[in-house]
């Protein structure tokens, strides 16, 4: 049995408890850093972390991406999507292709 | 290339034989294996990317409904109405093996059946905004998850393909080579060798065939007198 928890600004987290998911607020990069770690150790599978911060945690997100679980997905927050989502497909295909032959049309 | 430190033997030539097989045949089945993961891995990306698109959409209509709620309701009431959620998420996870790498698949369950029973609040207090910011938040829910699951098995994947195309270039452009070229050295030296023994015998095999025939002339001029 396994959790799902979301990071992020409270305006951004609070909407995800009425679905069954488990809000964690986290005001500012550092607070939100110190929640991913703690997490990660309980039995969640799948974390989610607004934009906002995962963009300033992409040297911590890079830790855990060997990692089956838990999967930290970055998604947009109220203040809208940077495009950090995108930009992790992309560089996973190219990871793997060698160059970007999805994103090129 | 640069060829290994062996002695030329004929016992050190079939062992880089039976080693130069077994590269080959790993070379072989490496090919293979990548192969195979970059067709998977193009399949789920691609769908990762659809999924992607498609959940960001959602929970950007989610997030401005939820945002006019808040607007329009009292801060302490909205976390009041939100605190104990009605649908329970109980998350399985099981594990899909592509190609011996072991990608998460999550399957949930929501706990309440019906669809009109999402709200974990009374209408009293609450404004009609949040409701529709509810709905659309449990609409994104199943797409969210599924987006867990492609993103992550396409992150391990990619680090598998990685790894085994390293392989596979290691295997083709260092090990083989440089087996090839080590076992051509032998089998020249070995020959070398061969060809040079001959010559030796043959030599030999001369003075003594000249000896003889000095022998028997020397017989024959004594049996002469």
């Amino acid at each position: 049995m396994y959790r799902v928890g979301v990071i992020g600004d409270k305006d951004s987290v609070l909407g995800f408890t009425a679905i069954g998911f488990e809000a964690f607020p986290a005001e500012n990069p550092e607070q939100a850093e110190r929640l991913l770690r703690e997490l990660s150790e309980k039995d969640f599978a799948v974390l989610y972390l607004t934009e906002q911060y995962a963009a300033a945690l992409e040297s911590v997100l890079v830790q855990f991406r060997s990692r089956r679980f838990p999967a930290i997905i970055p998604i947009p927050g109220v203040q809208g999507g940077l495009g950090i989502g995108m930009a992790g497909v992309k560089q996973c295909v190219e990871k793997a292709v060698g160059a970007d032959i999805l994103f090129n049309e | 290339m640069a060829r290994l430190n062996v002695n030329p033997t004929r016992m050190v030539l079939t062992n880089l034989k039976r080693r130069l097989r077994t590269a080959q045949r790993g070379h072989k089945l490496l090919k293979d294996k990548r192969d195979e993961l970059m067709k998977q891995f193009l399949d789920i990306v691609r769908e990762n990317r659809r999924v992607r698109e498609e959940a960001e959409s959602l929970l950007k209509s989610a997030h401005s409904r939820f945002l006019m709620a808040r607007a329009v309701m009292n801060d302490d009431l909205m976390e009041e109405a939100l605190c104990f959620p009605k649908m329970k998420m109980t998350l399985q996870a099981s594990l899909r093996n592509i190609m011996s790498v072991n990608v998460p698949v999550l399957s949930f369950d929501t706990g309440n059946a019906s669809e009109g029973d999402i709200y974990p609040y009374g209408f009293a207090t609450t404004s009609g905004e949040l409701d529709g910011a509810i709905a659309s938040f449990s609409a994104a829910a199943s797409v969210l998850l599924k987006l867990a699951e492609l993103e992550k098995s396409a992150q391990l994947l990619a680090d598998e393909i990685e790894k085994t195309r390293r392989r596979v270039n290691a295997l083709e452009y260092v090990m083989i080579p440089n087996l090839q070229e080590t076992i051509k050295y032998i089998v020249m030296k070995l020959d070398e060798n061969e060809r040079g023994n001959l010559t030796r015998l043959m030599k030999v095999k001369d003075m003594m065939v000249e000896q003889m025939r000095q022998q028997r002339m020397k017989e024959d001029l004594e049996a002469a007198k």
